[in-house]
């Protein structure tokens, strides 16, 4: 598959637009899966996937081959991500007030846990993870979804991030600190 | 082996530690340590229950459907050389725009009609150009990190092309009393003439001057938000209740 990639590339950067499109077919889904768990937003996603393209199409002369063509692309998705999250950040009060709203939720849940229903008590839980991954700062965010969802190592994305390892380390290190903190009381009604 | 500090069980869950052995055999030993590690799985792996909205197998093909004309005129546009006659254009709209203000002597209420239809040839004519400002400004904040030099062709081309416009621009924006606009415009300039006036290929610590030179001024942004207020004011007013439109 990568070998059929590494050619598509190759025929996208002479030009050939068809080789373009099997590039934007193959890795779209990725690029979504990775967006939304950065941006917490469907339409932001949407967004990032697009522009991530876009962008990939404008700079395929400056691939170099030393890391895996979605490598490339997730470091594009993720740049442009962050860009969107701290933009949102530094300009919209929403953000805080979101941030006391699901606060709130989240006391509510870990008061309010069912025991027998399970069903609900996921839903519940599930909620408290992206509450939970909102509190993220947009670098920890970041750096903890491409380690824990997409797998990349964490020299990876430095070199993504260009924030270099240890600073990316410590990234994830207060990322899984703050999860622990929001997520602990609720996952030990599962225990 | 004194505990396993929270930082070493993180490493050793991602599979990234280089102690791994000695680790694992201090949770055999002790029963503290394994709970910890227990406790850090249980939140982790809960995190892997945070749902993404489902993507069919279509999806890449609606994703190409929705680029593949961007594409093609960013294609087109590399060809066609916008920026020859772009600046031509603009300039044509705000001549048309001074033009009306200088000779046209309007009475009564025809003078806040006339103005309201100037001031929306002007916001037009910035918001193009604020767009492909930002497309600039995109294209060197988010260039990758390089070793050796950078070509900037395209980037300083265009900005060298889109200074006459900006001139003109926020000359037009002052007269007219627009200092929002005029400011944007004002701190926009110094940054093209920056680019303009670079090397065509740039090291990466020339590329981290302009990237500074762009996020001090918080120019990005400024550019974003006024050219989505610019876009805005370009709307018509909507009809009025007796269906007269102004």
């Amino acid at each position: 598959m990568e070998v059929e990639a590494g050619s598509a590339v190759e025929r996208a950067r002479a030009g050939d637009s068809d080789a373009f499109r099997l590039l934007v077919e193959q890795h779209s889904r990725a690029i979504f899966r990775l967006a939304f768990r950065m941006t917490g937003n469907e339409q932001d996603a949407e967004d990032v996937v697009q522009e991530t393209f876009l962008r990939a199409y404008k700079q395929l002369n400056r691939y170099e081959a030393r890391s895996s063509f979605a490598t490339w692309l997730f470091r594009i998705a993720s740049n442009y991500s962050l860009d969107l999250i701290r933009m949102r950040k530094r300009h919209e009060d929403k953000r805080e007030r979101g941030s006391d709203e699901e606060r709130d939720i989240l006391q509510n849940i870990a008061v309010d846990t069912p025991g027998p229903d399970r069903v609900v008590y996921g839903a519940q839980v599930r909620d408290r993870v992206n509450a939970a991954l909102d509190e993220l700062s947009p670098q920890e965010r970041t750096a903890f979804v491409l380690r824990h969802f997409e797998g990349l190592s964490i020299e990876e994305i430095g070199a993504s991030l260009g924030t270099g390892t240890n600073a990316t380390k410590h990234s994830i290190f207060r990322a899984v600190q703050k999860l622990r903190k929001n997520l602990e009381p609720v996952v030990g009604h599962a225990r | 082996m004194n505990h396993i500090s929270e930082e070493q069980l993180v490493l050793l869950y991602y599979g990234e530690s280089d102690e791994a052995a000695s680790i694992d055999q201090h949770l055999v030993e002790c029963e503290a340590c394994r709970k910890e590690f227990r406790a850090l799985q249980l939140v982790l792996n809960t995190v892997d229950s945070a749902p993404v909205p489902e993507r069919g197998a279509e999806y890449g093909r609606a994703v190409w459907q929705r680029i593949e004309k961007r594409i093609g005129k960013r294609k087109q546009r590399r060809f066609a050389q916008w920026w020859i006659w772009a600046p031509a254009m603009a300039a044509l709209l705000v001549t048309a725009f001074l033009a009306g203000r200088l000779t046209h002597k309007p009475v009564g209420t025809d003078v806040a009609k006339n103005q309201q239809i100037r001031e929306r040839i002007l916001m037009v004519a910035v918001g193009d150009h604020l767009e492909r400002s930002q497309m600039v400004l995109a294209e060197l904040s988010n260039a990758p990190d390089h070793v050796g030099k950078l070509d900037i062709t395209d980037e300083r081309q265009m900005a060298s092309e889109l200074l006459d416009d900006n001139r003109l621009y926020r000359q037009t924006a002052r007269s007219t009393g627009n200092t929002a606009v005029a400011n944007v415009l004002d701190d926009l300039e110094r940054v093209l003439i920056e680019i303009a006036h670079s090397p065509t290929e740039v090291s990466s610590g020339q590329l981290d001057d302009l990237r500074q030179q762009i996020e001090s001024r918080g120019l990005l942004f400024k550019v974003r938000v006024m050219g989505s207020e610019v876009r805005q004011q370009e709307v018509p007013p909507a009809p009025q209740k007796d269906g007269k439109k102004l």
